[in-house]
């Protein structure tokens, strides 16, 4: 295990300018594009998510029926936890994968070796955050359809799903990460998530409990204040975690 | 202050659990110099490498790159870095275009259609850059992986069995970026065939 070095010639030494280094948005914009385009060509996680959306929504819309029939005060609460339950599940099934994806392909270390750690963050973030938005749209209109829920304040419920996919995205693209190396990582992701995520599912519900409702805006106030609060806080501590996290 | 570059291994170890792949290395290399890393399988060439490129983390030691005056970890130092390697891999559902523009995005060099084209031809892979990697031969990988090595001029070029997998005409194509990577910075080598020994300055023999 000794090295041995042996000289077999003197060679002139030369120097040029270092290159600068990307910025850091652009980098960022480059990574989310790149996995746009990988995803629209592989389908792999948008297929998982929306297979899971529709088939819970039309599970449920078959097992309870329209909820409207028993119109009672608890239905807004029982609505917006069926809604949100539905989000999160489909949500683990295909959030992981941006990262998942780069370890399984071995992609990662040319990755590694060529864009800024925060860069990836940012624009894995932003792949999940758009992969989120096409699930929560998808599964609220059906879930609207099939399940004949009247919104009763449209515009909060579109602003706590917005705030919460937020949330959802800030905690989860760190544990998606954390994961991505792991041996079970479908399990992982929904063990280490699911301790983050519980106290957005709490406020995520009951905000949208009176949405569906229909009380006004001053009621998810409070609600919309706790998961911005909740998107700010994550997301700055997975910022300054995910080098620790994406370096060997 | 133009400080030529160097790079500083200095004491690095690698370890695989209880397993110690590598004990103690240490060199010290200029711009312009040429280091083959030899040894048989399972020696630690390529773990060597890829601590260099920061992609592994050693059990001891340190890598430093020091240029005109500046200190650099190499994963502070991504912009100065080419790799290599059969275990480099890219993305299979892109083009060859669309990966080296992707590259080069990230990396943030401007550069047009026209500038990867003209890579890709300066590495054999001419009129394919439309083709997706999954449709690539091994030898056409090994040609990409290279235009992704040199798409940065990187000052550091860090060849893992560089001519695995290539005709002659890819072996001639290893040599003229081997030349010309001596203008320009550093190379280390890591082979097991003999034959590429001839490319070094200086020879890392490593015992299993």
């Amino acid at each position: 295990m000794d090295p041995h070095i042996s000289p077999q010639s003197a060679i002139e030494t030369s120097s040029t300018a270092m290159p600068s280094e990307a910025p850091l948005l652009m980098a960022a914009w480059a990574v989310f594009r790149k996995d746009v385009r990988s995803e629209l060509r592989t389908r792999y996680a948008l297929n998982a998510i929306l297979l899971f959306a529709v088939s819970t929504v039309v599970a449920m819309s078959m097992g309870m029926g329209p909820l409207t029939v028993s119109r009672n005060a608890d239905l807004p609460i029982i609505q917006a936890a069926l809604l949100w339950v539905a989000i999160l599940f489909a949500a683990f099934t295909g959030l992981a994968r941006a990262f998942v994806q780069e370890e399984e392909a071995r992609t990662a270390a040319a990755l590694r070796l060529s864009a800024r750690p925060t860069a990836v963050f940012l624009g894995k973030l932003l792949f999940n955050l758009a992969l989120l938005l096409l699930l929560v749209a998808v599964t609220t209109t059906l879930f609207i359809i099939m399940l004949r829920v009247q919104a009763g304040n449209p515009g909060l419920l579109a602003a706590l799903l917005l705030a919460g996919s937020l949330g959802l995205v800030a905690a989860t693209t760190l544990i998606a990460a954390i994961i991505a190396r792991a041996s079970v990582k479908g399990a992982l992701f929904a063990v280490l998530s699911f301790p983050l995520l519980a106290p957005l599912l709490v406020v995520a519900i009951q905000g949208s409990a009176n949405a569906i409702a229909g009380r006004g805006w001053e009621s998810g106030v409070g609600s919309l204040q706790v998961l911005a609060g909740y998107t700010i806080a994550l997301f700055t501590a997975s910022l300054f975690l995910f080098n620790s996290v994406w370096e060997p | 202050m133009n400080e030529p570059l160097r790079l500083i291994v200095n004491d690095v170890a690698i370890e695989y659990g209880a397993r110690r792949v590598l004990a103690g290395v240490s060199f010290e290399l200029c711009a312009g110099e040429t280091l083959v890393v030899a040894g048989a399988n399972g020696s630690g060439k390529s773990s060597l490498l890829r601590v260099i490129c920061g992609l592994q983390r050693p059990a001891r030691g340190t890598v430093v790159i020091r240029t005109n005056g500046t200190v650099l970890r190499p994963s502070e130092a991504l912009h100065l870095l080419g790799w290599v390697a059969p275990d480099l891999y890219l993305y299979r559902e892109l083009t060859a275009l669309e990966n080296l523009a992707f590259f080069a995005a990230v990396r943030g060099i401007r550069c047009t259609r026209a500038d990867l084209e003209a890579l890709l031809d300066r590495v054999g892979l001419g009129g394919r850059g439309d083709d997706l990697l999954a449709a690539y031969s091994s030898g056409m990988t090994q040609r990409l992986r290279y235009a992704y090595a040199l798409l940065h001029r990187p000052r550091i070029l860090a060849l893992d069995e560089p001519t695995v997998t290539f005709d002659a005409r890819g072996v001639a194509l290893v040599e003229q970026v081997i030349a010309r990577q001596r203008d320009h910075g550093i190379t280390i080598i890591a082979t097991n065939d003999p034959r590429e020994e001839r490319f070094g300055d200086y020879i890392l023999r490593l015992a299993q």
